[in-house]
């Protein structure tokens, strides 16, 4: 999903430079402010574990396979802050480092990857994880965060190439959503089961008693809330708001916008709109509410099969 | 093994470009990356520039040719699938040839200055471009630690393998998600011991 320079134009750039730098300049204020000095090489060495763990491929059928990407797991662990700053960190060394990710697009990608993927993904975990307590609520919470912030961020990511007018929305939207709809079932699988391996080994590590993230983490949800939702505002809500008339709009804009910049090359045809990509936004939209029932169902049923009854009740005793 | 595995990694070689400043180096590929994102499609006389002028650089770098385009394909899904996408819809004909050639120009100019500057020259740029310092010390622990926990990841995934029979795919997805688990326990022992050794070195 990291986005390469070239996909989205300057003021898509731009706005998501700046809501990315409020939300990494909150998590580092909080993180600084909470986390005792004694766990901040964890924050480096996390973001070396997430890298690593990236190239680890559980094999998926047909001999492709998928890889954790890892922002909920991590928020999990560490709580939001730590999560946007290490997540931040694995996006300038891939940027900077390996080429992956564009340069001017590393602000879209922060706010994908790490506000909406890691932050937002962990307030699905902890609103979960309130309604079902226990060693199975927190695998079943993981494996549901793990699906809900991979969709989540493919749809933010279709609505900022939408508002740069590379891709047009429902193409953006019908292509990116479904398939990220498939790989959030991975994701979420293996967040739940690595999550599951860590509690067995190191129970102290998946209680967020030993983290440095404070027990009430919602007043500092509330304001990367704030930033997620000014950004779904801006790349998604327009879109989103008038299905069949913002379609219209947006694909008369393009036409128009290319008519305007592209005086060397043939006006494109007056019929621009493909049939059936109207209908295709609807039903994608409708597939993914469908799907995160049918999801979360399938992260109880995991967790059930994955989780005895007893262990449940031997995290809680935890002090 | 490793190199084949991120297949981005290249041993740093001696050339002109290579012995540039590199905040020099940053702030012209930001410059160029900049300018190329702005620059409106039908700018063709810009494009032609910037080609001109990276093909320069990858001359005067040494870079092997082979590497570069190795690269330039590791990374070119995502652009390929988009153009792809865009191809399909006759409404954006054209437009998608436009952000093709954009982000090919702006993914070889990165790759030309990552392979030509060592990470910590770049951090020090980043340092004295006020990037605040927690930032820096993670991301440095973190570059510092990269190849060797992917090393320990490899090692550990080939010790389940050699010791694993079953094929099938649930078990397999056991043992790789216990060698992730295990992978995390391992860094925050490291990280532990990291701290100690900071602390034992007079690290505030």
């Amino acid at each position: 999903m990291h986005i390469p320079d070239g996909f989205i134009d300057g003021k898509t750039a731009a706005t998501t430079a700046l809501l990315s730098a409020a939300g990494v300049g909150l998590a580092l204020r909080q993180v600084r402010r909470r986390l005792p000095p004694r766990r901040v090489p964890l924050l480096g060495l996390a973001a070396a574990f997430l890298f690593a763990a990236q190239m680890v491929n559980f094999p998926v059928a047909g001999g492709t396979s998928g890889h954790l990407v890892g922002g909920v797991l991590v928020a999990a662990l560490l709580g939001p802050s730590a999560a946007i700053v290490v997540l931040t960190t694995v996006l300038i060394v891939q940027c900077f480092l390996f080429a992956d990710g564009g340069v001017l697009a590393l602000g879209a990608n922060i706010f994908n990857m790490a506000i909406i993927g890691a932050a937002g993904g962990y307030a699905i975990y902890r609103i979960v994880c309130r309604v079902l307590p226990g060693t199975r609520g927190q695998v079943a919470a993981v494996a549901f965060a793990g699906w809900c912030s991979t969709v989540l961020a493919s749809i933010c990511c279709a609505g900022q190439l939408a508002w740069s007018g590379t891709v047009a929305w429902p193409v953006a939207f019908t292509a990116m959503t479904s398939v990220h709809m498939a790989i959030g079932v991975g994701e979420g699988l293996i967040s739940a089961l690595v999550l599951l391996a860590i509690q067995r080994v190191r129970p102290d590590l998946t209680s967020e008693v030993n983290g440095g993230e404070p027990s009430q983490p919602w007043g500092e949800l509330v304001r990367y809330g704030l930033l997620a939702a000014l950004g779904v505002a801006v790349f998604v809500a327009p879109f989103a708001c008038s299905w069949p008339d913002g379609l219209e709009s947006v694909a008369a804009k393009l036409g128009f916008e290319h008519k305007a910049v592209q005086s060397a090359l043939p006006a494109p045809a007056p019929g621009y709109h493909v049939p059936g990509v109207r209908w295709a936004v609807g039903a994608t939209a409708l597939a993914g509410a469908v799907g995160a029932v049918i999801v979360f169902g399938l992260a109880l049923l995991l967790a059930r099969s994955l989780v005895p009854e007893g262990e449940g009740d031997a995290h809680l005793t935890k002090p | 093994m490793i190199d084949d595995w991120i297949g981005h990694y290249h041993r740093h070689r001696d050339s002109s470009v290579a012995r540039l400043p590199a905040a020099f180096k940053l702030g012209v590929a930001l410059a160029m990356i900049v300018g190329t994102v702005l620059a409106p499609p039908t700018a063709v006389g810009w494009f032609a520039g910037m080609a001109l002028l990276l093909l320069v650089a990858v001359a005067l770098s040494r870079l092997p040719l082979l590497f570069l385009l190795k690269r330039l394909a590791w990374l070119s899904p995502f652009i390929l699938s988009v153009a792809l996408v865009n191809a399909l819809q006759p409404e954006a004909r054209g437009s998608w040839r436009a952000v093709a050639v954009k982000s090919t120009i702006c993914l070889l100019t990165i790759i030309l200055v990552s392979n030509t500057t060592p990470f910590s020259r770049i951090l020090r740029v980043l340092k004295a471009a006020h990037v605040p310092g927690l930032l820096i010390t993670t991301i440095a622990l973190m570059h510092r630690y990269l190849f060797v926990l992917v090393e320990e990841a490899e090692r550990m995934r080939r010790a389940r393998a050699s010791r694993t029979f079953k094929r099938q795919r649930r078990a397999r997805w056991q043992a790789l998600s216990t060698v992730v688990g295990q992978l995390f326990v391992r860094a925050s022992e490291r990280a532990e011991r990291i701290y100690d050794a900071m602390c034992a070195r007079g690290w505030k």
